[in-house]
């Protein structure tokens, strides 16, 4: 029998009042930034995946959100982005030289 | 340069006066240049500025709400979230121009605010501090118009998701 998203929601609602150290949907939002970038604790990071363990909707939406970032990232990678490594150099004398001038 | 004028200032024309502008205003501050090894990133943080305050001057269009492209939570703070079948592979998809510009045209859709940030963190991959400092803000309020930008880019891509990237 399919359970309901609705009915799996109260379920969830109801861990989230009674379990120790569960985390709502909405605080588990807060920690994303922090934990794709590593940034949490040892603590925070517990509760975090224990969350992700437990809740089927925040498991598929960091995986959208992961890919929305790597699109994102993807989309303006036309190796461009930096300045290469040999135009410094001409710049490193086309500044030195009009340092010379200045002085 | 100039990419980095276009990403932030999403328009040609205005990216090459930017980085003309930057130019001039690395000659000016030549002084302020210490080292070999910091000429990109001080060029690029010049071009950054330059085309930060070309923004400011800018009349702002009108945008969508950024809570409007937020993730949905019911009255119990549970998330509300379709189930995704990711079609494919992205590295693939992002192979197609269209998708790569569709993928530009919403990222070019994000409110301003969050739009630069997103730009400046992951694409111009500065530390959240160097852009709290360029934008005149604290790391925190950096973070969280991070997510909010991420979160309502993700909110923009799923017709592709749901649609299917055929």
């Amino acid at each position: 029998m399919m359970v309901s998203d609705r009915f799996m929601r109260r379920v969830k609602a109801w861990m989230f009042r009674h379990v120790h150290g569960m985390i709502t949907c909405a605080e588990f939002e807060t920690f994303i930034v922090d934990y794709l970038e590593g940034g949490l604790g040892p603590a925070q990071q517990r509760i975090f995946e224990l969350h992700l363990r437990i809740c089927r909707e925040c498991r598929d939406y960091l995986e959208a959100y992961r890919r929305a970032v790597a699109m994102g990232k993807a989309v303006f990678d036309d190796g461009d982005a930096v300045v290469p490594a040999d135009v410094p150099e001409d710049m490193v004398k086309a500044i030195m030289a009009a340092r010379a001038v200045d002085e | 340069m100039l990419a980095t004028a276009r990403r932030i200032l999403n328009d040609d024309a205005a990216a090459q006066d930017c980085v003309q502008e930057a130019f001039l205003n690395a000659f000016r501050s030549l002084e302020r240049f210490e080292a070999r090894s910091t000429l990109a990133t001080w060029l690029t943080r010049i071009t950054i500025n330059a085309a930060l305050m070309r923004l400011r001057s800018r009349t702002r269009r009108n945008e969508q709400s950024i809570d409007e492209l937020g993730p949905e939570f019911d009255q119990n703070a549970c998330r509300i979230e379709p189930h995704w079948l990711f079609p494919g592979d992205t590295d693939e998809l992002l192979q197609r121009r269209e998708i790569r510009e569709l993928v530009r045209a919403k990222i070019a859709e994000l409110p301003e605010q969050h739009r630069i940030v997103l730009m400046l963190r992951d694409i111009e991959e500065l530390s959240t501090l160097e852009v709290a400092e360029l934008l005149e803000t604290t790391e925190g309020a950096v973070k969280t118009r991070l997510h909010r930008a991420r979160a309502a880019l993700k909110k923009l891509l799923e017709p592709l998701w749901r649609d299917g990237m055929a």
